[in-house]
C-alpha cells in the first residue's frame, strides 16, 4: 500500500473530494467512496461496459481507469442523467421499448447511449449497433436496446425540429 | 350510476391483466441506476472476503502458511479447511447427492478451487492478503477427459475410495459417479438391429457457462445479540438456501433470513450453493461483523456453475419411407471434480430423457454415465430446464443425420414423425406425458413464413454458383422443432434436497382495494413484478397497477423452490391464479352479503361482482375490499387474504419451430445470419412484450453457445477461457434482428393455460444455429461437426471438405 492521494472530482455536477490510493480504480471510488452504485462491475477487463461513465465528455469504462487518472475530471454517471420527475428521453425510451431485463447493464448502456447520440444524432441501426458494441447485455439480445436508442434519437430530433 | 360506469372493454383495459403488453414496473429504478444488487449492499463495519484459489487442476495441498497474510494491516482472518472442520463445514452437500469441499481438504481437484478465505477491511487489502498466503502444493496427474478418467488408475475422489454405491446406484470405477438408464434397452436394440435404415452419430456438446453479467456474491451478517443470521445473495432459490444454511450451520431456520435482492441475470448460474456463500457466513460468525464476498469474472467462469459437457452417441432407426422406429442414446457426462449438478434429486441427468423430442418414437433407450474429471463442478441448466438443451440438440442433430442417411428433406422427415395433435396427452417412450401440442400447424406456419421451398431452391442455386467459382459464400438453412419440458414439478417425482418442487403465492388485499402478493420465486430480469400482477389482475379484478409483487425475502415470502427451469409461470404463476381464486371466492360471499342476494346469484365480471341478470346491481372489488375490513359479515372472518401452495399435476411442454438462414464465407469462416424466424407456443400468453424480449435474449444466448462460447481446458487443466477476452459473449454488432411469431396451445392442466417461455428460445436456438452451419456444408459431404462453430472451426470444416483447394 502506498500513500493516499487527494482526489477532486465533479460527479453529476457535485464537487467531491476524498483520499484514494493510486491503485484505486475509478469504479470502486465511485461505488464505495461516493456511494454511486449505478455503474456496475461486470467483467474487470473493460469488455462488458456495465461500468461506463462519461468522463470529460467521453464514454469511459471506469473499471479500467485509476481514480488518480481521473483527478480533476468531470464525470456523469447514470445518476446524473434525468431525474425521477423528468427522465431522460433514453430512459423513457428503454422503458417504452423493453430495452432492459435484469437491469445490470442498463446504467452503462444508457450512459453510453447518451454519448452515442451526441456523437451521432441521426444514427442508422448499423451505427447504433457498432456504437454500442462496447456494452454487453446478456438478457435482451440487443434488439429492443437498438429499438430504444433509435426511437430516442428520433424523438430528440423531432423535438429539436419543433423548437427551431 | 349506470351511465357513469365505463364500458366493459375500458374496464378490462384498465385492469392491465393477462394478454396485454404492460410496461414493466421494474424499469423505473433500473433505468435510473437505482437497482439494488448484492454488491450495492454496504453495512456498517462490513468486511470483505476473497479466495486463495488453486493454480493446479489436481494437487495435494501440503501446507498452508497464513502468517504473512495475517500480519498485513487490515486482515482480520484467514480461514482454511482446518478452521471449518470443527464446525463440520469444510465440506458441503451438493444438489446431486454428492459432497463438495468448501475449502481444500488435503487436495484440490480443479483449477480455481477454493483453498483459503481471506477476510479483510476492504477488497484491496483482501486481494493483497490472498497473494501473501503461502500454499505448498504437490502436483498430481491431471485428467480432463472423461473417457480417459474411466480408464485411469488415478483416483480423483480419494474420499469416496472403496464406495461402490453412489447417490444414484452402483459406481463402476473409482472415477465413475452413476449410470442412469431410462427406457427399454433390449426392445430398442431389437428394433435397431432389424431396421431398414439406422443413422449413428457421436457428438460433443461442449462445456460452457451461463455467465450472467452480475457474478455471484453474498453478504452475511450474524447478529450475535439476537442470534439472527441475515444473508443477502445472488440466489435463484432463496428459501432452499435458508434450509441448507440451517442444516449446515445448525442455526434454527427461524433465525435465518435469506434475501435475494435484485439479481443481474441468473440463467442457472445462481441456483447452486457455492463455497463463497458458506465462507461469508462462517466469516461473519467468526468476526461478528457483516462479511461480503463477490467473485470476479475470472472466478465466476472458472469455478461457479459450468453447463453442458455431454458426450452423446446416438442411433436412430427408420423405415425406408422415413418413419422413425427407435432411438438409442448414450451420454458420457463430464461432471468435473464434484457432482454438483443442479437437477431434481431423482434425475441425475436432468430431463435428458426428453430426448425423443417432438417425434412419435415407439421405443427408446437412454443411458447416462456421470464421470469425475479435474474440471470445475457445476452442471447447471444454462437457460434451460435440466439438460433439455442437450436433449433437444441431440435429437435435432440425429434428425438431420437421419435425413442425410435417407436422402430426405429434414423438414419433411420432421413432419411425418411429429406427434399428432390428436395424440395428446402423449406418453413418450421414455415416460413423460406431454400435455398438449399442435406441431404440424406450427411447423407449416413457420415453413410458409420463410418460404422454405424458395430457400432450398436458392441454396441449390448457390451451391451450383459456388461450384462454378462465382461465389465463395455458402448458404445454410437451419431447422429446429423443439419440445421443452418445464415447470418442475410434481412433488411426487421432483424435489431439491428433499424439498418438493411446489411453489407459492400469498395475497393480501388492502382496505382501499390495492394489494400485495408475495411469491416463492425470484426474478432475475424476467419481469415477475409486472407479469404476476397481470395474472392476479385478471383473477381478482384489481388493476395490475394497484398490485405490488414481492419476492426474495424468506422472512416475508411464502416458501417456494425458486426460479429456474422456466418454472415461475408454470408453478408460481399457477399458485398466483389459485390464490387469486380463493380471494375471489370470499369476495363473492362479501358481494352477495352487500347486495343482499344469495352467493350463487352474483357473478364475477372483470372488476366486480354483479347480480345475475341485473348488471346495474354490483359491487366493485374496491368496495368489496373495504367491506372486508369494516363490516361484520355473519359467518365470515374479517380481512381478505389468501395463500396457495401449488403442486403441479404435470410438467408443461412448450414447443416451437425455428428457422435460421445463414451465409458463410468459406475463406474466413465468418457466418452472417441473414434471417432468424422463431415461432414459439408457450400456451396462454401473459405479456407479449415480455415474451418477445425473452425470446430475443434466449436466441442470443443460443447464438453465443452455438457460434463460439466455450469453457475450454488444456491438457493440464488450465482454463483457457477465463475472461471475456476469450469467452464469447455476443455484442449488438454480432446479433441479428429476430422475427418472432406464435401459436397458442394452452396447457390443459395449468389454471391459466400458460407453459413458460424464458428458456425455449435457448433450447431451440442452439440446434437451429448449429444446423444452419452444418447445412451449409451438407451439399459438400458434411454430416456432423461439433459446436462451437467459431470462425476458425468453420474454416477448418471448409478446409476438411476441400473447399479451399
Amino acid at each position: 500500500m502506498s500513500d493516499k492521494m487527494h482526489i477532486k472530482l465533479t460527479v453529476n455536477g457535485e464537487d467531491k473530494e476524498f483520499l484514494a490510493e493510486p491503485r484505486d480504480l475509478l469504479i470502486y471510488a465511485l461505488r464505495e467512496k461516493l456511494n454511486i452504485t449505478g455503474p456496475h462491475v461486470g467483467c474487470d477487463t473493460s469488455h462488458c461496459g456495465a461500468c461506463t461513465v462519461t468522463l470529460n465528455g467521453k464514454s469511459v469504462k471506469s473499471c479500467t481507469m485509476f481514480v488518480a487518472q481521473a483527478n480533476g475530471a468531470e464525470i456523469t454517471t447514470i445518476e446524473g442523467i434525468g431525474s425521477p420527475d423528468a427522465l431522460h428521453v433514453l430512459q423513457e425510451s428503454f422503458k417504452e421499448h423493453h430495452g432492459l431485463q435484469c437491469g445490470f447493464c442498463t446504467p452503462g448502456m444508457i450512459t453510453r447511449a447518451t454519448k452515442l447520440l451526441e456523437e451521432n444524432p441521426t444514427p442508422t441501426e448499423e451505427e447504433v449497433r457498432f456504437g454500442m458494441a462496447g456494452n454487453i447485455c446478456r438478457c435482451t439480445g440487443y434488439q429492443n436496446i437498438v429499438k430504444s436508442i433509435l426511437a430516442a434519437a428520433s424523438e430528440i430530433n423531432s423535438a429539436k425540429e419543433a423548437a427551431e | 350510476m349506470n351511465d357513469m360506469t365505463p364500458d366493459r372493454e375500458e374496464r378490462s383495459a384498465n385492469l392491465k391483466g393477462m394478454g396485454c403488453s404492460r410496461k414493466r414496473v421494474e424499469d423505473s429504478r433500473f433505468t435510473q441506476g437505482k437497482g439494488n444488487y448484492v454488491d450495492d449492499i454496504k453495512l456498517p463495519g462490513m468486511l470483505h472476503g476473497d479466495f486463495v484459489r488453486s493454480p493446479y487442476a489436481h494437487a495435494r495441498v501440503v501446507s498452508i502458511n497464513k502468517e504473512a497474510a495475517l500480519a498485513l494491516p487490515g486482515v482480520v482472518a484467514v480461514l482454511t479447511a482446518d478452521d471449518l472442520r470443527p464446525l463440520n463445514l469444510h465440506w458441503m452437500p451438493t444438489l446431486a447427492g454428492d459432497k463438495q469441499m468448501v475449502l481444500a481438504d488435503g487436495k484440490v481437484l480443479f483449477q480455481g478451487q477454493e483453498v483459503a478465505f481471506v477476510v479483510a477491511s476492504d477488497r484491496y487489502v483482501a486481494a493483497d492478503a490472498v497473494e501473501l498466503v503461502e500454499v505448498e502444493y504437490e502436483e498430481l496427474p491431471v485428467i480432463t477427459d472423461p473417457f480417459e478418467s474411466l480408464k485411469s488408475d488415478v483416483v480423483l475422489r480419494e474420499d469416496l475410495e472403496g464406495q461402490t454405491e453412489g447417490a444414484h446406484g452402483p459406481r463402476k470405477h473409482h472415477n465413475h459417479i452413476f449410470t442412469w438408464e431410462q427406457g427399454d434397452e433390449s426392445g430398442t436394440n431389437q428394433v435397431l438391429d432389424n431396421a431398414d435404415v439406422v443413422a449413428t452419430e457421436s457428438m460433443y456438446y461442449h462445456r460452457t457457462h451461463p455467465c450472467p453479467l452480475e457474478t455471484c456474491g453474498s453478504v452475511a451478517s450474524m447478529d450475535k445479540v439476537n442470534g439472527k443470521l441475515t444473508l443477502w445473495g445472488t440466489f435463484q432459490a432463496p428459501h432452499v438456501v435458508r434450509t441448507v444454511a440451517s442444516l449446515l450451520s445448525g442455526i434454527e431456520e427461524h433465525n435465518i433470513r435469506v434475501v435475494s435482492p435484485d439479481i443481474g441475470g441468473g440463467f442457472g448460474n445462481k441456483v447452486g450453493v457455492y463455497p463463497g456463500y458458506v465462507c461469508s457466513i462462517v466469516a461473519s460468525i467468526v468476526t461478528g461483523v457483516p462479511v461480503k464476498w463477490v467473485e470476479d469474472r475470472m472466478e465466476n467462469l472458472m469455478s461457479t456453475a459450468f453447463a453442458r459437457d455431454y458426450h452423446m452417441t446416438g442411433k436412430i432407426s427408420a423405415t425406408k419411407e422415413g418413419k422413425i422406429t427407435g432411438l438409442h442414446c448414450h451420454v458420457t457426462a463430464d461432471h468435473g471434480g464434484f457432482d454438483a449438478c443442479a437437477d431434481p434429486t431423482k434425475f441425475p441427468a436432468g430431463f435428458m430423457n426428453i430426448c425423443t423430442g417432438s417425434y412419435d418414437i415407439p421405443v427408446a433407450y437412454l443411458a447416462v454415465d456421470g464421470v469425475y474429471t479435474n474440471k470445475a463442478p457445476g452442471g447447471v441448466s444454462y437457460r434451460c430446464s435440466f439438460r433439455v438443451t442437450e436433449a433437444v440438440y441431440f435429437i435435432e442433430r440425429m434428425i438431420e443425420v437421419l435425413a442425410i442417411e435417407l436422402g430426405m428433406d429434414s423438414a419433411e422427415l420432421r413432419r411425418i414423425n411429429f406427434i399428432k395433435k390428436e395424440q395428446f396427452p402423449y406418453t413418450a417412450a421414455l415416460g413423460w406425458e406431454y400435455d398438449s401440442g399442435d406441431y404440424h400447424t406450427a411447423w407449416d406456419k413457420a415453413l410458409k413464413a420463410v418460404d422454405y421451398d424458395g430457400l432450398r431452391k436458392e441454396q441449390a442455386e448457390r451451391v451450383e454458383a459456388f461450384k462454378r467459382g462465382e461465389t465463395r459464400t455458402l448458404m445454410g438453412i437451419g431447422l429446429t422443432f423443439f419440445t421443452e419440458i418445464v415447470g418442475a414439478g410434481p412433488v411426487k417425482n421432483c424435489d431439491i434436497l428433499g424439498m418438493g418442487m411446489f411453489d407459492s403465492c400469498e395475497i393480501r388485499i388492502h382496505p382501499t382495494g390495492s394489494a400485495i402478493a408475495r411469491l416463492g420465486t425470484i426474478s432475475q430480469g424476467q419481469g415477475h413484478a409486472t407479469t404476476f400482477a397481470q395474472i392476479l389482475a385478471s383473477e381478482i379484478g384489481i388493476s395490475a397497477d394497484s398490485i405490488t409483487i414481492e419476492e426474495g425475502d424468506t422472512d416475508t415470502a411464502p416458501y417456494g423452490l425458486g426460479t429456474y427451469g422456466s418454472r415461475s409461470t408454470p408453478v408460481a404463476g399457477a399458485a398466483t391464479a389459485m390464490a387469486g381464486r380463493k380471494i375471489r371466492a370470499k369476495a363473492q360471499m362479501i358481494a352477495a352479503y352487500l347486495l343482499e342476494v344469495h352467493d350463487d346469484d352474483v357473478e364475477f365480471d372483470i372488476d366486480r361482482f354483479v347480480v345475475k341478470g341485473a348488471p346495474e346491481k354490483f359491487k366493485t372489488m374496491k368496495e368489496i375490499a373495504y367491506a372486508a375490513y369494516n363490516q361484520a359479515i355473519p359467518g365470515l372472518e374479517p380481512g381478505l387474504e389468501a395463500v396457495s401452495y401449488y403442486d403441479p399435476p404435470n410438467m408443461t411442454y412448450p414447443f416451437g419451430a425455428y428457422v435460421c438462414v445463414m451465409d458463410i464465407d468459406v475463406d474466413t469462416g465468418v457466418p452472417e445470419i441473414r434471417r432468424f424466424y422463431a415461432l414459439d407456443d408457450c400456451g396462454t400468453r401473459i405479456n407479449p412484450m415480455i415474451i418477445e424480449g425473452q425470446i430475443h435474449g434466449g436466441l442470443t444466448e443460443a447464438l453465443a453457445v452455438a457460434l463460439g462460447q466455450e469453457i475450454a481446458y488444456d491438457d493440464i487443466g488450465n482454463v483457457k477461457t477465463g475472461t471475456l477476452m476469450d469467452f464469447f459473449l455476443p455484442t449488438a454488432w454480432e446479433v441479428p434482428n429476430y422475427e418472432t411469431d406464435f401459436t397458442v396451445t394452452p396447457s390443459p392442466h395449468h389454471p391459466i393455460g400458460a407453459k413458460g417461455v424464458g428458456e425455449s428460445p435457448h433450447v431451440g436456438g442452439v440446434p437451429c444455429f448449429s444446423n444452419a452451419v452444418q447445412d451449409a456444408f451438407r451439399p459438400f459431404g458434411n454430416r456432423h461437426t461439433n459446436m462451437p462453430h467459431d470462425h476458425w472451426r468453420i474454416w477448418q470444416t471448409a478446409n476438411r471438405l476441400g473447399l479451399h483447394d
